[in-house]
């Protein structure tokens, strides 16, 4: 009887002891979870989420305080995405967040601009160029598209150009049987 | 000496029509009245403009830089005046422009000067740099930078070089006639490649349906001496051009899904690459001009030697097309592609212009379900399962498509060809190809601008700390002055002898002013 004690206690004092020694020897630093749902997420930082940035809307999704349809430039692909991942149902984007638009980048009208660095300072990845009462400039390969340029600037000299379809990303659309063509023949 | 040849899996055979275009000599196509020659011509980076609207250049100028070292440079097809540097219609199934260098020849042709490369003494940096000046990309199909192909491997040296004379392709016949009527710069080309990637044996790969061919190529090598080159005769079998199916052929490797030929000692060049490759370092000519098949719905299929910058429809009217004719394909039936138009330019990609019409190539019947029959997978000369393969790539499933090897896939379209339900099956993979790359793009900028976010973020943080420094420091500052001021002045609260120094201070400079205005 007392032998059958000891030895239930003795094995539940070593698993103990191993079981928190691998909680603290593999612990996960920060939740893995917002790193999958930040890689999703289409880093465009333009906060139309409600969120200030990406990963804070990972987060809130993380802990269940966010939608997973809240965010236009993922669209619909991004929130099915969400969806898998996080075993959620499939919702339509969320109207009060934005409309889901063509890619695009902000360019300058650079003869219009005045050089007052606002849209600079504006710019969440840094993706314009310029000081102080020089005219300013975008890298287009580096804008998200997020907009957020496009408010503070006192001329209105930036526009959103959709990316137009070009030889090098145009892609093989899905194969449709053209009845109008078969029946010409 | 007969060779030990091996069989690849799967490929069918198609009705060859080669014997139309094989009879006569190859003819130099004329000069159009102007030369549309695309910056992108092949693999890589966009090669800059170095010219401008209004300039004279000569033929074999340079008028492409190459931009980066996976690039390769374009040069002027004759000489003449550039009337501009504008958007032009490609000869891409999506009939979308890109930016071209329009010539208008002056008739006098005259070359740039040029000479031989010495690059027996160059180092091989030296040699790989000549040969993207010059252009030369491989000119079996898939325009890859043939500088980038010059390399003898990890090892230092290969073990078979394979030369690609195989030309499998219903229709098509320009390696063909080249190999027959030039067979010597072709090897010398293959002996300059054997000695640069210090190749110990060279093996080029003739389908069996050139007779001719290869009984040219065995004789130039007896008549120029070549060492360890050796014409091989293949069987005839579509795809057997396909590098990966030649290789398997030939030397018996089967190159596994992720690894390249080059692990396993082999590379491959076509014979067409191999020969400009002859020009370009023994010559010192650039790419400027390659072996064009005219066939199809044409009265004289033929093959001309055209300059890159060629309209197509000026080549296609020296064969005479028939009325009927209603579309240009660039390459053969089995892989080609439909042009937009009949302006679009003759490139380094253009092996063939095959001339169509409804009743040579008519339309394709109605698609049927698949009945998962498995005879693609009998026709893959990959080894896929085309089946599963345009299973995911229909249903959009990208992930799964992509587990099953699509991108191992060649477009080579033997599953298309046996399909009994007519599935257009390699539409669905290059839907699915371009699709997944697009996302692939996609990923890599949202994965570049997180960074940047990042880097703002603590840049910001960054930038307000050494804010606070400052103004701690400066603080610092005041009161050890202040402290510095209580000492000096004998009162007792610093705060005081500072107002008392400000009042002295402003009552001095009052009556500086006043004696100002009373002076004047």
């Amino acid at each position: 009887m007392f032998s059958a004690l000891f030895v239930m206690a003795l094995g539940a004092v070593i698993l103990g002891a191993a079981l928190g020694y691998a909680a603290v020897k593999f612990r996960v630093e920060g939740d893995p979870l917002v790193e999958k749902i930040d890689s999703i997420l289409p880093q465009t930082q333009c906060g139309q989420c409600g969120f200030p940035g990406c990963r804070p809307y990972a987060e809130a999704i993380a802990k269940g305080e966010a939608d997973i349809n809240c965010c236009p430039p993922g669209g619909e692909e991004g929130i099915k995405k969400l969806a898998d991942l996080l075993g959620r149902e499939f919702k339509p984007l969320s109207g009060e967040h934005g409309v889901e638009k063509p890619k695009s980048v902000a360019v300058i009208d650079e003869n219009v601009c005045i050089g007052c660095t606002l849209c600079l300072q504006a710019c969440p990845v840094d993706a314009i160029v310029g000081a102080a009462k020089q005219m300013h400039t975008i890298v287009a390969a580096q804008c998200t598209g997020c907009e957020l340029c496009i408010e503070p600037c006192p001329v209105d000299c930036i526009a959103m150009l959709p990316i137009a379809e070009a030889v090098d990303n145009w892609k093989w659309k899905y194969p449709v049987f053209d009845i109008a063509q078969r029946r010409a023949a | 000496m007969s060779r030990r040849l091996f069989k690849f899996h799967g490929g069918v055979k198609p009705a060859y029509n080669k014997e139309s275009s094989n009879h006569e000599q190859i003819a130099d196509a004329p000069l159009p009245a102007e030369f549309v020659i695309p910056l992108h011509q092949s693999i890589g980076g966009i090669p800059r403009p170095v010219v401008k609207a209004g300039e004279h250049v000569q033929k074999g100028q340079l008028i492409g830089g190459p931009d980066g070292s996976v690039s390769s440079a374009v040069h002027a097809s004759t000489s003449g005046t550039v009337k501009a540097v504008e958007m032009r219609r490609m000869p891409h199934t999506s009939g979308l422009s890109a930016l071209c260098v329009v010539i208008e020849p002056d008739g006098k042709d005259e070359w740039i000067g040029h000479a031989p490369v010495p690059w027996r003494t160059m180092s091989p940096g030296e040699v790989r740099n000549a040969l993207r000046d010059a252009g030369v990309v491989g000119l079996g199909g898939a325009v890859f930078p043939s500088h980038l192909k010059v390399n003898p491997g990890k090892e230092g040296h290969l073990d078979t070089l394979v030369i690609n004379g195989a030309e499998c392709e219903p229709f098509i016949t320009c390696d063909d006639m080249q190999m027959r009527e030039r067979p010597d710069g072709i090897i010398k080309g293959a002996a300059i490649l054997r000695d640069l990637t210090k190749a110990r044996q060279v093996l080029i790969g003739v389908e069996d349906n050139k007779p001719e061919a290869i009984a040219a190529m065995r004789a130039a090598v007896e008549r120029i001496g070549a060492e360890r080159i050796d014409v091989v005769a293949v069987p005839t079998r579509y795809p057997a051009g396909g590098a990966k199916q030649l290789i398997r052929v030939l030397t018996g490797i089967e190159v596994p899904h992720g690894k390249r030929s080059t692990d396993y000692g082999v590379q491959c060049f076509n014979t067409g690459t191999a020969h400009a490759i002859y020009d370009a370092l023994e010559l010192g000519r650039p790419m400027i001009s390659r072996i064009v098949t005219v066939a199809g719905n044409v009265e004289r299929p033929r093959n001309y030697e055209v300059r890159f910058g060629t309209p197509m429809k000026d080549v296609v009217a020296l064969c005479g097309p028939k009325p009927d004719t209603d579309r240009l394909i660039m390459g053969g039936p089995m892989m080609g592609f439909r042009m937009p138009g009949d302006e679009v330019p003759v490139v380094k990609a253009t092996n063939c212009i095959l001339v169509g019409s409804k009743v040579l190539f008519p339309p394709p019947p109605p698609e049927m379900p698949c009945i998962r029959c498995g005879e693609c997978a009998k026709a893959c000369p990959a080894d896929l399962a085309p089946f599963e393969m345009y299973w995911f790539s229909r249903a959009k499933i990208f992930g799964k498509a992509q587990e099953y090897h699509l991108f191992d896939c060649i477009e080579c379209g033997c599953c298309a060809y046996v399909c009994p339900s007519r599935i257009p099956l390699v539409d669905y993979y290059r839907f699915a190809k371009s699709e997944i790359w697009a996302r692939e793009q996609e990923k890599e900028a949202a994965d570049g601008a997180r960074e940047r976010y990042e880097f703002r973020l603590a840049r910001e943080e960054r930038e307000k700390q050494e804010k606070a420094a400052r103004l701690a420091a400066k603080a610092a500052e005041t009161k050890a002055k202040l402290a510095a001021a209580a000492v000096a002045g004998a009162e007792d609260d610093p705060k005081k002898a500072l107002i008392a120094a400000a009042q002295a201070r402003a009552e001095q400079q009052k009556t500086a002013a006043e004696t100002k205005t009373n002076a004047e």
